[in-house]
């Protein structure tokens, strides 16, 4: 038997164990790379969550860096982010808008006042339609949006303290702005 | 009742001929139009299921488009819809939908930088197998007995009749 040959079992198995290896440094699969990072924040005119409903456009969103927020009332994990989101707008000042996604616009206002209103503006997306724009497939999902309308970073699930400190807080410090705070 | 005159045997086929067709016409509806939704006509309505069945749910990593149920799938199949009914290209519905989902909703990946492993470890793993097999080949062919072995496998042969 040659040298090679009897390296060859043990190469295989270096390889197979490198894949594996990598398999485990992967993230959740059920994550998606987003591919609107790098991409203007998508056209919308929506009805807002106010008392008396108004209407917002992308242009009400451009002008400054801010989040916008995926959410619903169906959506626990909304529940267990709002904390951090009521957080992130006091501590950072940073300018929050919500997406209303596929949600009844009564249990969200009355959601709202339950819980507290981070958001500088929600906008209504009872259909999902923004949300296929904006490549949501679950809720809650987060986008860093700058101050000349494109995506900077999308979130998938739950963003908290940990998430803001070691994503999005690094970004908008390259971003050179970070609101207010 | 077209089987009166056939009395009460004939009347309990053709029920049963009937009922079984219906349940063939349910499954087949069940099986094609999702949303109850209608198209102009057949073409349209086989461009439609052809272009679901190229798209993975993206939340639910192994079902189509077609196939799935879930709240987003149904929201994709009423882009594709709409897409359709403003008389968008195919391709530019894959487009549409790349843009918004990536690589991950289609399920005939596009060749680049980026899917290479994914395109072509299979073709490298086959060759490496057929690196590996020709090389067994090679050597079992070298190994012809020299005329001192060839005598002693005679003799060891011989030994045990």
């Amino acid at each position: 038997m040659s040298r090679l040959q009897r390296l060859l079992p043990v190469a295989a198995f270096g390889v197979l164990a490198g894949i594996l290896y990598l398999g485990f440094t992967l993230r959740d699969p059920k994550l998606l790379p987003s591919a609107l990072v790098g991409h203007p924040f998508p056209e919308f005119d929506l009805p807002t969550l106010g008392a008396p409903p108004g209407r917002a456009t992308r242009a009400d969103l451009v002008g400054e860096v801010r989040l916008v927020n995926v959410w619903a009332t169906w959506c626990p994990t909304c529940l267990a982010e709002h904390g951090e989101l009521a957080r992130i707008r006091r501590e950072a000042g940073m300018s929050i808008i919500g997406v209303n996604y596929k949600d009844d616009p009564a249990d969200a206002r009355a959601w709202l006042s339950r819980h507290g209103d981070p958001y500088d503006f929600n906008v209504v997306d009872a259909a999902g339609d923004l949300g296929v724009d904006l490549g949501v497939y679950g809720a809650p999902e987060t986008f860093l949006v700058d101050a000349g309308g494109t995506i900077r970073y999308k979130r998938v699930g739950e963003v908290d303290r940990r998430v803001w400190d070691e994503e999005i807080a690094p970004l908008l410090a390259q971003l050179g702005a970070a609101g207010d705070g | 009742m077209g089987s009166a005159s056939g009395g009460t045997a004939g009347g309990t086929t053709s029920a049963l001929l009937g009922a079984v067709a219906f349940s063939c016409a349910v499954a087949t509806f069940g099986a094609s139009p999702i949303d109850g939704f209608d198209f102009p006509d057949a073409a349209a309505a086989e461009r439609y299921q052809a272009l679901l069945s190229e798209f993975r749910c993206p939340k639910c990593l192994n079902e189509s488009l077609a196939s799935s149920g879930a709240p987003i799938a149904v929201d994709l199949r009423r882009t594709v819809r709409r897409l359709m009914a403003a008389g968008a290209a195919d391709d530019e519905i894959r487009a549409h939908l790349r843009a918004r989902y990536g690589d991950f909703v289609l399920y005939d990946p596009p060749l680049r930088p980026g899917t290479w492993l994914l395109w072509f470890s299979p073709l490298a793993l086959a060759g490496v197998a057929v690196a590996v097999l020709a090389r067994a080949g090679f050597r079992r062919r070298g190994t012809a007995l020299t005329g001192a072995e060839h005598e002693r496998v005679v003799r060891l042969l011989d030994r045990n009749p």
